[in-house]
């Protein structure tokens, strides 16, 4: 039987090529670090807008009309105007004026067939309004958030009334 | 004369390992906050923010992203197109949802519009969008922090 030859000192040290795999993981790590984002979270709200032609049924009979909030705005798309039910409200504060209304009108009365579940809203928006004012309005009428920072919802019917015209000409 | 015996040159090696340590370590942290759901985000469109807006806790089960630009463009997977043009693709989600058996009602229309996009167009696109049989629409906007 033949042995191998082993070296005087007996402690063959083998070494590990560590090159490579240092080089993987710094690119690995720099495109995670240019990837990155400390992106704000997204969320959505919900608007369920049927078919053109509404259903008719007796829900629709039974259910409240729907609380009108028209907004207006000048050529720029600046907010100008906000009306409740076809009361005017001032524009500095509206959506917090307008959220008050609401809590007015929706009160304690939650859960099933409950006034805040079948209240709905009708947004009038002017055709040039900026969508930002459209979100704060959708926001200040869906809910609004306790001293815990839990969300309490208001209205979850929202629907937009017929897009007005009166568009610019580069948008048509 | 008397010379010194030369030693053969010691070789220092560095300890790497406290240094591939921190650096998987931050590569399971950087892995672990990739956000996927980023991929129908477009860095032209800055969302409108709200107080309210807070993920969603279950996907959506059949979303259609519509971006709409601050000029009024809209961007469809990938492309960017005018509102009039929209229609072929939608009738193209809509045969895809056809084709796996569910009604187009199922389908969500995420509208990702830029804050200082015309609120008429994001109303013309639900329009069309309805005239296609869509009716569940998802206005995004991003969470403000500030409040």
């Amino acid at each position: 039987m033949k042995f191998r030859h082993t070296t005087s000192s007996g402690d063959d040290k083998v070494e590990l090529q560590m090159t490579p795999m240092i080089d993987i993981v710094f690119q690995l790590l720099s495109f995670f670090i240019m990837t990155f984002r400390i992106g704000a979270q997204e969320g959505d709200f919900n608007v369920k807008m049927p078919v053109l032609a509404p259903a008719a049924g007796a829900a629709s009979e039974i259910a409240l009309p729907p609380i009108k909030i028209r907004l207006r705005a000048d050529a720029a798309g600046r907010l100008t105007s906000v009306q409740f039910n076809d009361r005017e409200m001032p524009v500095a504060g509206a959506m917090r004026l307008l959220r008050e209304e609401i809590i007015g009108l929706i009160g304690d009365d939650r859960g099933p067939g409950s006034i805040q579940e079948t209240a709905e809203v009708e947004l009038d928006c002017d055709f040039q309004l900026r969508y930002e004012h459209v979100i704060d309005a959708v926001t200040a009428v869906s809910g609004y958030l306790d001293r815990e920072g839990n969300i309490i919802k208001l209205v979850e019917k929202i629907k937009f009334a017929p897009p007005r015209t009166g568009a610019p000409a580069s948008s048509s | 004369m008397r010379f010194k015996s030369r030693t053969p040159t010691a070789v220092y090696e560095g300890d790497f390992t406290p240094m591939i340590d921190m650096t998987f370590q931050l590569i399971a942290f950087f892995a672990l906050l990739l956000n996927f759901s980023q991929v129908e985000q477009n860095e032209r469109i800055q969302l409108p923010s709200s107080e309210l807006a807070k993920p969603n806790e279950s996907p959506l089960d059949y979303p259609i992203t519509l971006q709409l630009t601050r000029e009024g463009n809209v961007i469809i997977g990938g492309q960017e197109i005018p509102p009039a043009a929209l229609r072929p693709y939608l009738i193209k989600e809509k045969q895809l949802l056809q084709s796996q058996g569910r009604p187009v009602a199922d389908a969500t229309v995420i509208i990702r519009a830029h804050k200082d996009a015309v609120a008429g167009i994001v109303q013309e696109l639900i329009d069309r969008c309805q005239r296609e049989g869509l009716e569940r629409f998802a206005l995004r906007a991003k969470e403000d922090v500030k409040q």
